[in-house]
């Protein structure tokens, strides 16, 4: 029995009203809001927090291989699935991969994932898919977007949905595409991307899953599917014989938005946290043609329910920005004031010799007296015994706020940068940036968790670190 | 283990103003206080045997050469000296080890720095291990203010003042500086402020606002030095002042990830405060220190450098600000020149700076009357400190009235 064992999903904090852009541009931008990254979240920090709210609680060294999907990766030619495999301290000998280039790159990984575990080479294999696409300024898309990111470990012990079967289609229909070097997607007239791809090309690759299951479409108990927009995804659904009242799993367009990669996902992580055993659940992504999978949820789907942030709690948890000026901003979407401060710099080796600190955050602990301490050192800083350490995982502990400043002035996209000195629950002290914020609410004495980010670009590079945040949900 | 102290006088002093120095570059600062200190001590640099050159700012200068360049220098040995804000108090002290080991007879101290060419207003250098992604470039891990205002929001959490309680304790502080300030010609901020000013400033970086902060500008101080017993021979009528003690402590730099460290004091100054009291055979250093000058780079940096100082209680400060006991008129003046925050801080030519209050103090010789301390003057302490909250390198050099005798 081969199918999913575990979920995880990620919704980064701030929302924005659509009201906002609407009044930003003059015109009707729709409903609700939509999720948007914060300046030090891309594609690939929102894909490490899907994949440590996947394996909450879970032995990490279990995953054999971690596929990640995604159209809006930080770099062009550098992979990110092997920066997520390190950041989520997985094993460094399982093959890393990243799928890029189609909306559709999700069931891409997963079909790989479900061979590799059908075939043997691997028993627990993490797909990810994430996107933060930027949408030009008074486009549609701009209003339609979201930001995040979802999970799945395919496996073959504890499945909690089996995967009962799937249709695959490919297609050279060219609906939406950007060109190296294109900060915005290009899109051909909406009416025919809608009657030629949207409303044909998913529902054939449904019906097609139907047909090769034997399978009637009133069987189906939530539908997990990716639409562009709330109105184009209710008329797919009808497309496909199914209820959108009662068989389609809410797409969260009015509180999230089209994450593109990671919509069927998301929905999908949705569907199974309010699923009982078994439920039938239909998959099926969209772009450059489509997949479905057929899923049966399990008596196991109970061990992880509930013990995962996933989709709700996500939701739930949220900072509204103040303006469309503050999302402008977040996202980079002009061009700035020079500043005077001296840039920064960054080096390879340095990242290279310190990649246990910069990308898994560990720290080491004194096998003489016992404490804590990060960054590593050579002589303990509390007893002097020289080179008696363990390494130690700082990044999945919680803190103490022990102090704070919140500097007006510092390189920070969002200002004021938080400097917070952190007390590690379990001993050890942790000199940190603050991000996910709300200023009002920062005091000595809270409890704060990791977040892996981008810390600021220096030397061309992306710099990753971990920061710290207000516990989230 | 000798104590340093009286062994060593200070015979010579020069203090540029310090400021915004836009038409002058280092040289010109280096040479107008070392011939004040020249005069001063009626010397001139062909009688200089060697000489200690202290500076921060590698974008500047390199080695002791650009000294012996201002000065033109006769192939004398010329010491670059660094300690981060602690340099100032590191030339000084190395060339009176200098002089107690008698290798020399009549040395210069020297410190100055040029920062106003970076076109920032902050310390304009790239930090210590700038190539790291982490803990390398200062705006990472926070510049000087971003850091000192931990210890505040800390200050006013481990005493129980509220936020507005904690703010106009130090505004009271940034008050009292520009006071002095405004009545010192050299200083570089010459305006008083008030109560209201300081707490409606732009923050800088929370709790600190615009006025818990000190300026960073360009200036130069200089000390011609000798040996105790050959005083006379530069100042006859004695009006020269002696090293009662000099000490630097480099502290092992990562208290800001241990946490036993507490944020409310400095560890560094302690210790270091500790090694002098002891050289100058000071036990009671409230009563028997008649003024001191602090690092108060920030508001909150002074407040916790006088505790850790041992002059008052921990958590005292309050009680003795609003009593206006760091006052000119107070048990203990602090910071009468108007201190970093009002005199200016060109990091290295601060500590240097410092000396010279205490030495014109003694001399009677401040430029304004009204700023001239009254009554038996016999010891200053000089503090400085360089880099941030559990990771400091403190120097401190205590000076006074040369002994009976001599």
């Amino acid at each position: 029995m081969i199918g999913i064992t575990s979920y995880g999903a990620y919704v980064p904090i701030y929302r924005l009203s659509r009201k906002d852009i609407g009044f930003m541009w003059g015109k009707g931008a729709g409903s609700g809001e939509r999720s948007v990254a914060n300046a030090d979240e891309d594609s690939l920090t929102m894909g490490v927090e899907a994949t440590l709210d996947c394996l909450r609680g879970m032995d990490r060294s279990i995953v054999d291989g971690l596929y990640f999907a995604t159209v809006s990766p930080p770099y062009i030619e550098k992979q990110s699935a092997s920066i997520i495999r390190a950041a989520a301290d997985l094993r460094e000998d399982i093959p890393t991969m990243d799928i890029s280039h189609s909306l559709r790159g999700f069931t891409c990984g997963l079909r790989a994932a479900l061979d590799a575990v059908r075939a043997g080479s691997a028993r627990n294999v993490m797909v990810v898919a994430s996107d933060s696409r930027l949408a030009a300024p008074n486009s549609t898309f701009e209003a339609d977007f979201g930001d995040g990111a979802a999970a799945v470990l395919i496996g073959d012990t504890n499945v909690i949905a089996t995967i009962e079967g799937s249709y695959h289609l490919s297609s050279e229909f060219i609906d939406v595409w950007r060109k190296p070097g294109d900060r915005y997607m290009q899109v051909w007239e909406d009416r025919f991307i809608r009657e030629e791809g949207y409303l044909k090309i998913l529902p054939q690759a449904v019906k097609g899953l139907y047909k090769k299951l034997n399978l009637d479409p009133r069987a189906i108990t939530r539908a997990a599917f990716y639409g562009p927009d709330a109105r184009t995804h209710a008329a797919m659904a009808r497309a496909m014989k199914l209820d959108p009242k009662t068989q389609v799993q809410e797409p969260m367009f009015g509180v999230l938005g089209n994450t593109g990669t990671a919509l069927a996902p998301m929905i999908l992580v949705a569907a199974l946290e309010q699923a009982k055993p078994g439920d039938t659940i239909l998959l099926a992504t969209y772009g450059d043609g489509a997949d479905a999978y057929l899923l049966k949820v399990t008596e196991a789907i109970a061990g992880i329910q509930g013990k995962r942030r996933g989709i709700k709690k996500h939701l739930d948890s949220k900072l509204m920005l103040p303006n469309y000026g503050k999302y402008v901003q977040i996202r980079d979407l002009m061009e700035w004031e020079k500043g005077t401060i001296p840039s920064r710099r960054s080096s390879l080796p340095v990242i290279w010799r310190d990649r246990e600190l910069v990308w898994k955050l560990y720290g080491q602990k004194c096998k003489s007296c016992g404490n804590i301490q990060l960054p590593k050192h050579r002589v303990c800083m509390y007893c002097r015994a020289k080179d008696n350490f363990e390494p130690i995982r700082i990044s999945d502990k919680t803190g103490t706020l022990f102090t704070y400043s919140m500097d007006e002035r510092a390189q920070e996209i969002v200002l004021p940068k938080v400097f917070s000195v952190v007390d590690l629950d379990g001993g050890g002290r942790f000199y940190s940036v603050m991000t996910d914020r709300d200023t009002a609410k920062i005091h000595v004495g809270m409890k704060v968790e990791m977040t892996f980010r981008i810390q600021l670009e220096g030397s061309e590079l992306h710099n990753y670190f971990w920061r710290v945040r207000p516990i989230r949900c | 283990m000798e104590s340093i102290k009286d062994k060593v006088a200070i015979v010579g002093m020069g203090c540029t103003a310090f400021g915004e120095h836009w038409d002058k570059d280092a040289v010109d600062l280096i040479v107008e206080a070392c011939y004040e200190a020249f005069e001063d001590a009626g010397v001139s640099q062909k009688d200089i045997q060697a000489a200690w050159l202290g500076y921060v700012n590698s974008d500047i200068a390199m080695t002791g050469i650009i000294l012996a360049g201002a000065l033109q220098l006769d192939y004398i040995p010329v010491t670059h000296v660094e300690n981060a804000c602690g340099t100032g108090a590191e030339a000084v002290r190395g060339a009176a080890m200098a002089l107690a080991a008698k290798a020399y007879d009549l040395v210069i101290a020297v410190g100055f720095e040029k920062m106003k060419d970076a076109g920032f207003g902050g310390i304009p250098q790239a930090f210590p291990g700038k190539w790291h992604p982490v803990y390398g470039a200062a705006p990472e891990i926070g510049g000087g203010v971003g850091r000192y205002a931990l210890a505040a929001t800390k200050y006013f959490a481990t005493y129980g003042l509220t936020p507005e309680e904690g703010k106009l304790m130090l505004a009271k502080v940034s008050v009292k500086s520009h006071e002095n300030g405004a009545r010192n010609p050299k200083a570089a901020l010459r305006n008083r402020i008030t109560v209201e000013q300081v707490l409606n400033a732009p923050i800088i970086a929370w709790p600190l606002g615009l006025f818990d902060c000190c300026g960073i500008n360009d200036g130069a101080s200089a000390a011609v030095m000798c040996r105790t017993e050959d005083a006379r021979h530069f100042r006859p009528n004695g009006d020269y002042i002696t090293i009662k003690a000099s000490g630097i402590v480099c502290g092992p730099g990562w208290g800001k990830e241990r946490p036993d460290y507490d944020f409310v004091h400095w560890e560094e100054t302690e210790r270091c405060a500790k090694q002098v009291y002891e050289m100058a055979g000071i036990k009671n250093p409230r009563k028997e220190l008649n003024v001191i000058e602090v690092h108060d780079c920030f508001s909150i940096a002074e407040v916790i450098a006088v505790e850790s100082l041992g002059l008052c209680p921990k958590g005292g400060a309050k009680k003795d600000i609003d009593a206006g006991a760091w006052e000119q008129n107070g048990e203990m003046p602090v910071n009468i020149s108007g201190g970093l925050k009002a005199f200016g801080h060109p990091a290295g030519a601060s500590g240097g700076r410092e000396i010279y209050e205490f030495y014109k103090q003694f001399q009677h010789k401040v430029e304004e009357p009204s700023r001239q301390l009254k009554g038996d003057i016999k010891l200053g302490l000089a503090h400085n400190q360089g880099g941030h909250p559990g990771n400091f390198v403190c120097g401190i050099t205590i000076v006074g009235e040369p002994p009976a005798g001599k």
